[in-house]
């Protein structure tokens, strides 16, 4: 850092002293609320031993929870891929009334309460709901089973993979794509061989950051699913379960699952922005309202 | 240019049946209620208690993330240390890991029994239980917006201006007031608008660690989910339309925050 800087004068708070003690009291809070949390989900984990883990890991109601959890994924993280995918191309390569209006309501879900999310469905799916008298009657289960998980995960995962590829595509602007038709490429031709080669990282970006939150989803899941043991527990769910039967050491070896799913995502989130995907400087997990500005940074 | 017809139609049936639909739902359900029985639910002891507990804990969560967020993002790019890459890593950890998950972690970390908990404990502070918890654990869910949002701004600031305080003979403290905080304010604003929204919406990592006893320390999520579990739905419909509102207010001053802050820095 000298070196590099061996030729300007020291910038504001370069005073050794000062700098010391902001780093000092930086890594001390990180370490106290971001490391030991992280820490304390592994050690209790183990506490009691690696066969105490493997047990809860391979029980039934556990490997169901898994089971569940993946399923949600595999059906909700496709789907909402083809809708940022849908969601992106039609916003950056046409003009039409209410683009930007569009842009906002994409976004709304990071904004609302996973609760209110959950609260939301029941009212459209629940016997108190618009179609629930409607579905009984059908005997079509949405709710308390794996149709309303799904949808519910939607929700609250909505504007993650068009948030990625709308201010992407947007800079990249319509050229490509309009010499490649006017060449006579089919619609799908130009979408496969122009437009995709340029954002599969940032599509990955927005998948690998979807999977996480569909994977990790309590609250709008809690109200959705029924919690019915063994039948609609996902993984986040079983978690509060076991921690609720006062097998505090089953919960933690449940979620330590989750906080490597976390680390994995952490670590796939840092070689892919290496490649060019995510944009420095917003939210990257979660948070409005930055495509609705229509500009990148 | 083809596919407008196809890619908008997904757009518009997927944002009309997975967002629109069941938003509407909950509106029209309060709507039904009628005004008074709304009201009386909206202000009800109990409700205005869950209001006023989360409103302050995402206060008071907010502030610590302004100081917090502001230090490391300033020690991250301001500074080299062996370990920065790693830092700025483990900043995206709570977004990263599930709400479920923080919540049980930092319950058994603040616990009396816990590391942190035992030691705060010889000082007789408690913080599972106490609103402080559910500060805590706001402070942990929305710990990344406010680092992410001042880092980019404080990376972009010109050091020529820091010259020019320096050159005029100002303290280093006299130009961090009055000319770089100046400019981190709108970033530092719309920073702390996404960290009060989201501590006002946050479920998961709280409910763990709050103790949840009505009038103290239940945060107004929770009520909604409670009225549902008692098959009290116009008390849920009502309550969950509070934190939708509020949820608009937030986005709505979010927006027109970051917009200001990207004026601000696109002018500077």
């Amino acid at each position: 850092m000298s070196a590099r800087h061996a030729n300007k004068p020291p910038r504001i708070g370069d005073a050794p002293a000062f700098r010391r003690f902001m780093i000092g009291f930086v890594l001390v809070i990180g370490a106290l609320f971001v490391l030991a949390p992280l820490l304390v989900i592994f050690t209790q984990a183990f506490s009691l031993g690696v066969g105490h883990f493997t047990a809860t890991i391979a029980h039934p109601d556990t490997r169901h929870a898994i089971y569940l959890t993946v399923m949600t994924a595999l059906i909700a993280v496709p789907l909402n891929t083809a809708f940022g995918i849908a969601a992106a191309w039609a916003i950056t390569k046409f003009d039409f009334w209410g683009r930007r209006f569009l842009l906002i309501v994409i976004e709304i879900p990071f904004s609302i309460s996973p609760i209110v999310a959950g609260v939301a469905y029941l009212f459209v799916y629940g016997l108190q709901g618009l179609f629930g008298p409607a579905l009984q009657s059908a005997e079509i289960k949405v709710l308390f089973a794996l149709p309303g998980i799904v949808l519910a995960s939607m929700f609250v995962t909505a504007p993650f993979v068009a948030r990625e590829l709308i201010p992407l595509m947007q800079a990249q602007g319509r050229d490509l794509e309009e010499a490649a038709t006017s060449l006579g490429a089919s619609g799908w031709r130009t979408f496969l061989s122009v437009t995709l080669p340029n954002i599969r990282w940032a599509l990955l970006y927005g998948v690998v950051l979807c999977n996480a939150r569909v994977m990790g989803e309590f609250g709008a899941v809690s109200v959705v699913s029924g919690k019915i043991r063994g039948q609609t527990n996902t993984l986040p769910l079983h978690i509060e379960l076991l921690y609720h039967d006062y097998n505090t050491v089953g919960a933690f070896a449940a979620a330590s699952i989750l906080a490597l799913l976390a680390l994995v995502t952490i670590v796939a989130k840092l070689a892919l922005e290496r490649r060019g995907a995510g944009r420095a400087g917003r939210p990257a997990l979660a948070g409005p309202a930055t495509i609705a500005q229509g500009k990148t940074s | 240019m083809p596919g407008l017809p196809l890619s908008l139609g997904i757009t518009l049936f997927y944002v009309a049946l997975i967002v629109l639909l069941p938003l509407g739902a909950l509106v029209f359900k309060a709507a039904s209620l009628g005004f008074e029985d709304y009201w009386r639910i909206i202000s009800s002891d109990r409700a205005v208690a869950s209001y006023r507990v989360t409103v302050l804990c995402a206060l008071g969560a907010t502030a610590a993330n302004v100081v917090f967020g502001m230090s490391l993002a300033w020690v991250l790019v301001r500074y080299e240390f062996p370990g920065k890459r790693f830092v700025d890593a483990i900043v995206d950890l709570p977004f990263a890991l599930p709400t479920a998950v923080a919540g049980i972690a930092l319950t058994a970390l603040f616990a009396q029994n816990g590391w942190l908990g035992s030691l705060l404990a010889q000082f007789g502070v408690q913080v599972v239980y106490t609103p402080l918890g559910i500060m805590v654990a706001m402070f942990f869910t929305s710990m990344p917006f406010m680092v992410r949002t001042v880092q980019p701004v404080l990376e972009d600031l010109d050091p020529a201006l820091e010259e020019a305080g320096q050159s005029l003979g100002g303290t280093d403290w006299q130009i961090f007031g009055r000319v770089i905080l100046p400019l981190l304010t709108p970033a530092l604003l719309a920073g702390s608008s996404l960290t009060f929204a989201r501590s006002l919406g946050e479920f998961g990592a709280i409910i763990f660690i709050a103790g949840n006893r009505p009038m103290s320390t239940e945060i107004t999520a929770l009520l909604a989910f409670i009225r549902l579990e008692e098959y009290n739905y116009a008390g849920a419909a009502a309550i969950a339309s509070v934190l939708l509102i509020t949820a608009f207010v937030m986005l709505a001053l979010t927006n027109y925050l970051q917009a200001r802050a990207l004026r601000y820095t696109a002018r500077n």
